[in-house]
């Protein structure tokens, strides 16, 4: 008995190590770069709101990302998704509405996310494969359907309300955040949904023996994941008042990292929501302090690799303790 | 050891034979369980013991044959239709999920929702009521297990294997069905899932326990029905036989006199 308890204890530490992660380095990241950045702008309110609006989209692709892993699933297409739905936003909203537009760009992802979904189940292939091919495919579409060109985007409404305005005083791109980020850790955390979630990726045996539904749970998961980058897409257009094949291309990497840096794993059945949100932030204040010490794009990739990899490792570490 | 209203029969079966292509797997196999008696079934690997525990638990229909349920014949189509009428299988790999803790796998798929109706729509969880719910369902078990906020894999075997025993009971089971509850465990610990078998037969409860310890089924068991090659050869009291006795009819060197 003796043992036993101690055995918990240590175990109990060590997730609680494992979860407080985030924070020990979010803010020793902080404090690197305020004694570094003194002499700068770097320690100020407006440069965080500057760094959470710039990095709205990828905190929303962190939390859609979250729940493919949660169901052990990894999803490769959202880069891709990205600039497709942010091109048939754009595109539609030559010729229509905002609903319409959205709708359109909205249900492109949902549209990816079905897809990689019920080849994963139907074929038996892991997520990682079907998802890179459907990230090709998705691709190649944006590439062919804009013919490399920028479709701009003239209507002030679509993008004062996706990205690059206020509303009621409040960056839009602050309250997306925000809005979508409840909503997730809602989900995830009070719903039945989230921990049916959990349960398929954490012990698909027992989510299948108690009846749950394993196959709808995944689908219902790719989609969500596919979704949340088509908003990403969206609110790229909006701030850039306009969309190209182009956007979205170099995420999928900081959109990983920052996940898995948040402490969800890497291999299903735990997600932290919170996590990835603080994770992309992190990123973000990464590339902001690395911008304002003036290390060039190719220095901060390679930083963000070198997160990643870090990240992962502390996941694999776990994974073998675990 | 007490034991409650042993002359009602909970679970009857009556000639349940099944083929698979043109093997008889389950060749007219009859007994009953009655409420608060624990039955070892028996039998060597291939005799028929986990294809008559699918057919009760709904994963297999039987071609033929009839299961009864509180003397109501029942048609068990599917692992929902033995939970509904009141069949509980405690599965050999448990069927937990080790990250959660014991409240959420007693309830997994079968969350308590908030009483507010817009946010059970929702499916937002009572994790209070599940907590408290979860207290009573280790506490009627008597079960050592430190709190139900433990995750599943800072528990022990026995203690995994009490929570699961703790799942099945929790859902008003009538009839539990053990699939070898103690063959990863160790000494200490299978005495303390025995302890349970008998807390929750001495309740009322039927137990079907599958088991190759024959010390196990001797002591837990009331009486063991032993299958030989698909074929129910003996429907024997434990206090009328030996452990060599009970061997011999599951290796089919003995016969039981009749």
């Amino acid at each position: 008995m003796i043992t036993l308890t101690t055995n918990i204890n240590s175990v109990k530490k060590f997730a609680v190590k494992r979860e407080a992660f985030i924070y020990y380095i979010f803010l020793a990241v902080l404090v690197f770069f305020a004694i570094l950045l003194h002499d700068t702008a770097f320690l100020s309110l407006d440069n965080f709101m500057n760094i959470v609006r710039q990095t709205a989209p990828i905190t929303i692709m962190a939390v859609g990302l979250t729940f493919a892993l949660a169901v052990g699933h990894i999803d490769l297409s959202i880069g891709s998704v990205v600039a497709l739905s942010a091109l048939v936003g754009a595109m539609l909203l030559q010729t229509t509405g905002i609903p319409i537009a959205v709708a359109g760009a909205l249900l492109t992802g949902v549209a990816v996310g079905l897809i990689n979904g019920v080849l994963i189940e139907r074929l038996q292939v892991s997520s990682l494969l079907i998802t890179l091919g459907t990230m090709g495919v998705v691709t190649g579409i944006a590439r062919q359907i804009s013919g490399l060109e920028s479709v701009p985007i003239i209507n002030s409404d679509f993008t004062a309300f996706f990205g690059a305005g206020d509303i009621f005083g409040i960056p839009s791109l602050f309250i997306w955040t925000i809005g979508i980020a409840a909503i997730a850790y809602i989900a995830m955390k009070k719903l039945a949904f989230g921990r049916h979630l959990l349960a398929v990726g954490g012990s698909p045996k027992a989510a299948l023996a108690m009846g749950i539904k394993v196959t709808r749970i995944r689908l219902y998961a790719l989609v969500i994941s596919s979704a949340a980058a088509a908003l990403a897409g969206l609110l790229y257009a909006g701030r850039l008042h306009g969309a190209r094949y182009t956007l979205g291309e170099a995420d999928l990497l900081t959109v990983i990292a920052a996940v898995a840096i948040g402490g969800t794993s890497l291999f299903g059945g735990r997600a932290c929501i919170i996590g990835a949100i603080l994770g992309s932030w992190l990123m973000g204040m990464i590339n902001n302090g690395l911008i304002l010490s003036g290390f060039s794009t190719n220095e901060q990739m390679i930083a963000r690799g070198v997160i990643l990899i870090i990240a992962v490792a502390i996941g694999v570490k776990e994974l073998k303790n675990g | 050891m007490v034991r409650t209203a042993l002359d009602q029969t909970a679970i009857e079966l009556t000639n349940i034979q099944k083929s698979f292509g043109g093997v008889k797997a389950l060749k007219n196999v009859s007994f009953k369980i009655n409420k608060g008696e624990v039955v070892g079934l028996l039998g060597d690997n291939g005799a028929g013991k986990s294809t008559l525990v699918r057919c009760i638990s709904g994963i297999h229909q039987p071609d033929s044959g009839e299961i009864k349920v509180n003397n109501q014949a029942v048609n068990i189509a599917s692992p929902l239709d033995a939970r509904e009428v009141g069949i509980e299988t405690v599965f050999q790999d448990l069927a937990m999920v080790p990250e959660f803790d014991i409240s959420a796998n007693l309830f997994l798929n079968r969350e308590i929702k908030h009483k507010n109706p817009i946010l059970r729509a929702l499916g937002w969880l009572d994790t209070k009521a599940m907590d408290k719910r979860a207290k009573k369902a280790l506490n009627r078990l008597n079960s050592r297990i430190p709190s139900y906020k433990e995750a599943i894999h800072n528990l022990s075997g026995g203690q995994r294997q009490a929570v699961a025993i703790a799942r099945a009971v929790n859902w008003g089971a009538d009839i539990v069905i053990m699939d070898e509850p103690t063959a990863a465990l160790g000494v200490e610990q299978s005495a303390q899932v025995n302890e349970l078998i008998n807390v929750i037969s001495s309740q009322g409860v039927a137990v079907l326990l599958i088991s190759h310890n024959m010390q196990h089924v001797v002591e837990t068991c009331d009486r063991a029905v032993v299958l030989y090659q698909g074929q129910s050869v003996a429907d024997v009291s434990i206090s009328d036989v030996s452990k060599e006795d009970l061997v011999g009819l599951i290796t089919g060197a003995t016969t039981q006199a009749a």
